[in-house]
């Protein structure tokens, strides 16, 4: 790295769900700043859920690990559910030998199993002027 | 996807590319411990250094952990130090990766019991060392 800032990860807000991700490259700074930015959306936005994309996370250590247990305690704490999605396999057998705990951090599959545990619903819609007429 | 046998211990070393026998291994590298920043570099060199000796995405991701691990020990708790990075290599041809943490903190009264071969969790917490074998 080159020492500059990062840039934040963007929050959406879809509805009552808060949407956001973590990048590979979590420091201590980036970790603090992210929790504090998320608990003000929670709180100002009456967040019900949030949904975590860590799929970009190629290591989480008992320093990520412990950023998420406490992410999720202080968003439950404001009434609203975290969803962690997307971690990846290895990581998943890592965290396990080596003994690091997520305790009390609800997981998912992939964004789109967790917005389906925080009650999202995909309608299906037709596409508006997609491929219509196309033949095969 | 990978495969399910991406993902089973049984993978270490299976799955090793046969350029990575041949290629002579690159020189052991030291890099500070002295900042956030450097824990971000030291990540990067150890995940580098995984591929070169051709470990799979699983004891990629076991190394550059515990490598994640001990790096921020030695930053938070050991006032700074080192990791150094080297490449031993075993006479039957098997090439390994060996990760050396120092620290300026107390320090470890038996070194050479600590530095063993193979994979060590509990070990690896208390002596601020880890060996691996691919």
């Amino acid at each position: 790295m080159t020492g500059q800032p990062q840039p934040g990860v963007p929050i959406l807000r879809l509805g009552d769900v808060l949407v956001t991700g973590l990048l590979n490259e979590l420091d201590d700074r980036t970790a603090i700043a992210f929790t504090e930015e998320l608990t003000e959306r929670i709180s100002a936005e009456g967040a019900r859920g949030v949904l975590i994309d860590i799929s970009r996370l190629e290591v989480i250590d008992s320093f990520v690990a412990r950023t998420l247990m406490e992410l999720t305690t202080v968003a439950r704490l404001l009434g609203a559910r975290v969803i962690v999605a997307g971690m990846r396999p290895p990581v998943a057998i890592t965290l396990v030998e080596l003994g690091i705990e997520l305790v009390g951090v609800e997981t998912a599959l992939n964004p789109e199993q967790g917005m389906a545990a925080l009650g999202w619903r995909q309608a299906p819609q037709p596409l508006e002027g997609a491929r219509r007429g196309t033949s095969r | 996807m990978a495969p399910p046998g991406e993902y089973t211990l049984a993978s270490r070393g299976a799955k090793r590319p046969a350029r990575a026998e041949n290629r002579r291994p690159p020189a052991p590298a030291t890099y500070p411990v002295r900042t956030e920043e450097d824990l971000l570099t030291v990540r990067h060199a150890v995940r580098a250094a995984t591929v070169e000796v051709g470990f799979g995405l699983v004891d990629q991701t076991r190394v550059v952990t515990a490598a994640s691990e001990l790096a921020r020990n030695a930053y938070v708790h050991g006032r700074g130090g080192t990791v150094t990075l080297e490449y031993p290599r075993e006479p039957g041809g098997r090439r390994g990766l060996r990760l050396v943490v120092k620290d300026e903190g107390p320090g470890i009264a038996d070194l050479d019991a600590a530095l063993t071969d193979g994979f060590t969790t509990g070990g690896a917490w208390a002596t601020g060392s880890v060996a691996l074998v691919g």
